[in-house]
């Protein structure tokens, strides 16, 4: 016997969804988080797509910051590229307030049935009989429980996947080193989201503003250690003193984002992992949260089949593996090579391909649609992306 | 010795020095970065990612 039949470790986007899932599929699911107020302290700048996102949630008020209408890119000397939603009141997405979602989604799983347990951390896992055992430490007390399944949703520090033998490590090319300011006093259009690309601002990432309702924004950087010589704070410094020198900063997010592309596999014996524990985040745009919900989404599911079956080997889990290649692996593939052109572009060539681009409409945001619009007016690049023009 | 050392005043807890960590020697206890010293092998990783600056090594 054991306590339960699925503990998900971690109760971001992915781990939530999961639980939620697993325990709508009748299952007896624990939820931990070992912060003590879900969702804080925020590692997100918190945009995502509308139409994927409404596939899983629909909107609420209370935790919509913004509704965004357009984008607008901006290369090292400052060219410009707009893009715009096709038809007016179409808007592409929102920004979130995560620090709400988050518990929301975690209501959602615990009004599925899920027991949801905070400052809660996952301390060891091994296997036995068949089944897993996690010590966890909950405000303070060690307990020790044995679940047919660990879903690892434990983020971009995971443990669960070094538990469970599942290489994740992150090497100096294929992460995002990440600072935000949430900023008010700054000028910028409420339905906007910005954009600076290029070495000049932040070398091998790119500066962000994502506004939060009128009156502040998310302001923030990725660059990668591998190609950055100082610090993402040192960057994001330079770039609020020279453009928002009156702006005031009410608000610090630190974070590593994944870029690693599609890891071989998210699962072992009694063990997959979700969202950014898998390094499910897209190489591109650092976007994490819907794939993450996806994910979660695909492993719940698959939790019910394999406890239907009472088989939760590697070899049954593999069809996690299956199902989030197929729904948005094949894409991560495809963007970490897409990306690994676009991080040998001087900020010469980004200059010159804005300057030739100007105003181009989209239906929804995709900066990959726009990647591959960039490369399409240079045609030595074009040649090295054949691949992915078709 | 030399030895790897938060600044605890800069750190902001975010967890991308655990992902690039091959040795785990380090490890996120809610908001409080814990390094073990006998696994850290000085390799700078975590050092070149820290967004914030806070790690450093030291004598
Ligand atoms: C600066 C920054 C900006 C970003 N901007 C965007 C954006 O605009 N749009 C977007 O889509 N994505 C963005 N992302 C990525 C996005 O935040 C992540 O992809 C998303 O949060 C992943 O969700 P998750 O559920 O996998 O993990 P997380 O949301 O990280 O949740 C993991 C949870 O697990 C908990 N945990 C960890 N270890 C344990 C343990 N041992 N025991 C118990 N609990 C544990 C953590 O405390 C955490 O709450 C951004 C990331 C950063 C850092
Ligand atoms: S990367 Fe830096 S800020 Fe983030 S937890 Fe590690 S030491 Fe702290
Ligand atoms: S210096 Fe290397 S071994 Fe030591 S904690 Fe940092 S990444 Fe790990």
């Amino acid at each position: 016997m054991t306590d339960c039949d699925v503990i998900v470790v971690g109760a971001g986007p992915g781990g939530s969804l999961a639980a939620k899932t697993a325990a709508e599929k009748g299952l007896d699911v624990l939820l931990i988080e070992k912060r003590q107020e879900i969702g804080v302290p925020v590692r997100c700048a918190e945009g995502v797509g509308r139409e994927e996102f409404e596939e899983f949630v629909m909107p609420v008020e209370k935790w919509i910051a913004s509704e965004i209408e357009s984008a607008e890119l901006y290369s090292p000397s400052g060219y410009r590229v707009k893009l715009s939603a096709d038809q007016a009141g179409n808007e592409v997405g929102y920004v979130l307030e995560r620090k709400i979602f988050d518990r929301y989604l975690a209501m959602l799983a615990g009004k599925a049935g899920a027991e949801v347990l905070t400052k809660t951390s996952a301390v060891w896992m091994k296997r036995e009989n068949g089944n897993v055992k996690l010590g966890i430490r909950c405000m303070g007390e060690f307990q020790e429980i044995t679940a047919k399944i660990v879903i690892g949703a434990d983020g971009v520090e995971s443990r669960v996947a070094k538990w469970a033998g599942i290489d994740s490590t992150l090497k100096l090319n294929e992460i995002e080193s990440c600072v935000q300011y949430l900023m008010t006093d700054i000028d910028f259009n409420p339905t906007t989201t910005y954009f600076w690309v290029g070495r000049k601002y932040a070398p091998g990432g790119y500066i962000w503003l994502f506004p939060k309702g009128k009156d502040s924004a998310n302001v923030g950087i990725g660059v990668m250690p591998s190609m950055a010589e100082r610090p993402a704070k040192y960057y994001l410094d330079r770039f609020v003193r020279e453009k928002f020198p009156e702006g005031e900063i009410v608000e610090v997010v630190v974070g590593g984002v994944p870029v690693k592309g599609a890891i071989d596999t998210a699962v072992s014996d009694n063990v997959m992992l979700v969202g950014d524990a898998a390094r499910h985040t897209d190489p591109i745009t650092g976007g994490g949260i819907i794939n993450a919900m996806k994910a979660g989404y695909h492993a719940g599911i698959t939790a019910s089949e394999a406890i239907e079956k009472g088989d939760y080997s590697e070899s049954f889990l593999k069809r996690y593996d299956t199902r989030w290649m197929n729904d948005f692996g094949q894409t991560l593939v495809r963007n970490r090579k897409l990306q690994e052109k676009m991080l040998k572009l001087n900020d010469s060539a980004f200059d010159r391909l804005f300057k030739g681009i100007g105003e181009m409409p989209i239906g929804e945001m995709n900066v990959r649609r726009l990647a591959l619009e960039l490369f399409k007016k240079e045609p030595k690049l074009l040649w090295d992306l054949r691949e992915f023009l078709v | 010795m030399k030895r790897l050392a938060v600044n605890r005043y800069k750190c902001g807890y975010c967890g991308a020095c655990i992902a690039v960590c091959k040795f785990n020697a380090n490890e996120l206890v809610e908001t409080y970065l814990e390094i073990y010293h006998d696994k850290c092998t000085l390799c700078m990783a975590c050092v070149k990612t820290c967004p914030m600056n806070a790690l450093e090594v030291v004598e």
